[in-house]
């Protein structure tokens, strides 16, 4: 029987957050190692298996994998989130790539200095209003189906829900031109292991407060 | 008979050289329409080719391809560049993640401010030699092949080729204590 997948991080989002969410949306019962102290984390090093010094890492399958990317586009593989032919892989990667780097300079800006973090912060803001969901809106309303790619639900869906929770959280009006997209929201959160993932008590995150950001600080020593 | 895939960029390296660099390694002949001004992005961007408003774009297969990397992923696949299985692609994945790291740290130079340049260069030096450097010629050790990953070519060796040159380009010395890097450096394909 295979072991559980097990993620190595410090005990908040960051780039582990929508690896999580794929494991949860595909049901997939995982353990955590959470880094409180600096000693955790180098201990974790200094066994050699994280391949850049860093982490995300992820044991599963026999492997340790790092690199956030090569563990989401396994992971969907592995679940079958990926798609069912080249033409609509690409399509996945396009998506989910264009969400990440939405979501990326949001997951920084918490480490930033307070000015760089508001203007981080209202870029992202504008760039999901103007370059993101309008893509993801129109995709919607030209298929006229439930997910965006391939009529089934992938990495893709579950990449744009965690981006849409995530924007919302700084600007909960940020879908008020986006009809379809309030609406693919309700749906996929209601899918019966996202909405689990949802609910308190799961292996969900917080958003980054301060004392988050002094413990990573203070472990990576930045 | 399919047209050659297109690439549409401005003409120097960016976030296209990657793709440059795998097409030429897959012996697939290409096209190039390089944006000259701005009104070229704009009318690129007005007749909705770009999904994200952003280039690197590639018109291959009948499709407008966005995001370097979904453009990697598939022309890696296509051309049979991508490792034999799951677990194999996940390791390719691994490698070119972190030459992508220290590759858009070398790529973004250019466009560092000068009295910030001096510290980005100590960076990437630092980096190369303690952090990538090691990882790469600790795989190559580990089980003696000529390739990364599956003892075959794939497109991990070809953007760790890519990425030797650029080093090279910053520093010639940063190589010296990496024997194997040294054999995959000068082995070009």
């Amino acid at each position: 029987m295979a072991a559980k997948p097990k993620l190595y991080y410090f005990p908040g989002r960051g780039r582990m957050e929508s690896i999580r969410w794929l494991l949860a949306a595909a049901g997939v019962e995982f353990e955590e190692e959470l880094f409180e102290t600096r000693e955790q984390y180098e201990k974790v090093q200094k066994d050699g298996r994280l391949l850049f010094g860093q982490v995300p890492l992820v044991e599963i399958d026999g492997m340790a994998l790092t690199q956030t990317r090569a563990i989401l586009s396994y992971l969907a593989a592995k679940y079958d989130f990926y798609g069912k032919d080249l033409k609509e892989r690409v399509r996945i990667d396009m998506y989910t790539d264009g969400t990440l780097d939405l979501m990326f300079p949001i997951m920084a800006s918490p480490f930033q200095p307070p000015k760089e973090k508001e203007e981080g912060l209202a870029s992202a803001v504008k760039k999901a209003k103007t370059r993101y969901f309008p893509v993801y809106e129109k995709i919607l309303k030209n298929h006229g189906e439930d997910f965006l790619v391939g009529n089934k639900f992938s990495w893709a869906d579950i990449q744009l829900l965690e981006a849409i929770l995530m924007v919302e959280e700084m600007n909960a009006s940020v879908l008020s031109d986006f009809p379809l997209l309030k609406a693919f929201k309700a749906r996929i959160s209601s899918i019966p292991t996202i909405k689990k993932f949802l609910q308190p008590g799961s292996q969900r995150k917080q958003p980054p407060d301060s004392h988050y950001v002094e413990l990573v600080k203070n472990i990576l020593q930045i | 008979m399919a047209g050659k895939p297109k690439l549409h960029y401005f003409n120097g390296r960016g976030r296209m050289e990657s793709i440059r660099w795998l097409l030429a390694a897959a012996g697939v002949e290409f096209e190039e329409k390089f944006l000259e001004s701005a009104e070229d992005l704009d009318r690129l961007r007005n007749d909705g080719s770009l999904m994200f408003q952003q280039v690197p774009m590639v018109e291959i297969d009948g499709m407008k391809l966005v995001q370097t990397r979904a453009i990697l992923n598939y022309i890696a696949s296509k051309y049979n560049l991508y490792g034999k299985d799951v677990k194999e692609r996940a390791l390719i994945d691994m490698y070119i993640e972190g030459m992508t790291d220290l590759n858009e740290m070398i790529l973004l130079l250019p466009l560092t401010p000068p009295d910030q340049k001096d510290a980005k260069v100590a960076l990437i030096k630092e980096r190369t030699t303690n952090r990538y450097f090691p990882a790469f010629e600790k795989v190559l050790k580990s089980h003696g092949q000529d390739y990364l990953v599956g003892n075959r070519l794939s497109r991990a060796d070809i953007q760790l080729v890519e990425l030797l040159y650029e080093v090279e380009e910053v520093d010639p010395s940063l190589i010296a204590n990496f024997p194997l890097l040294k054999v995959t450096h000068g082995s070009l394909l």
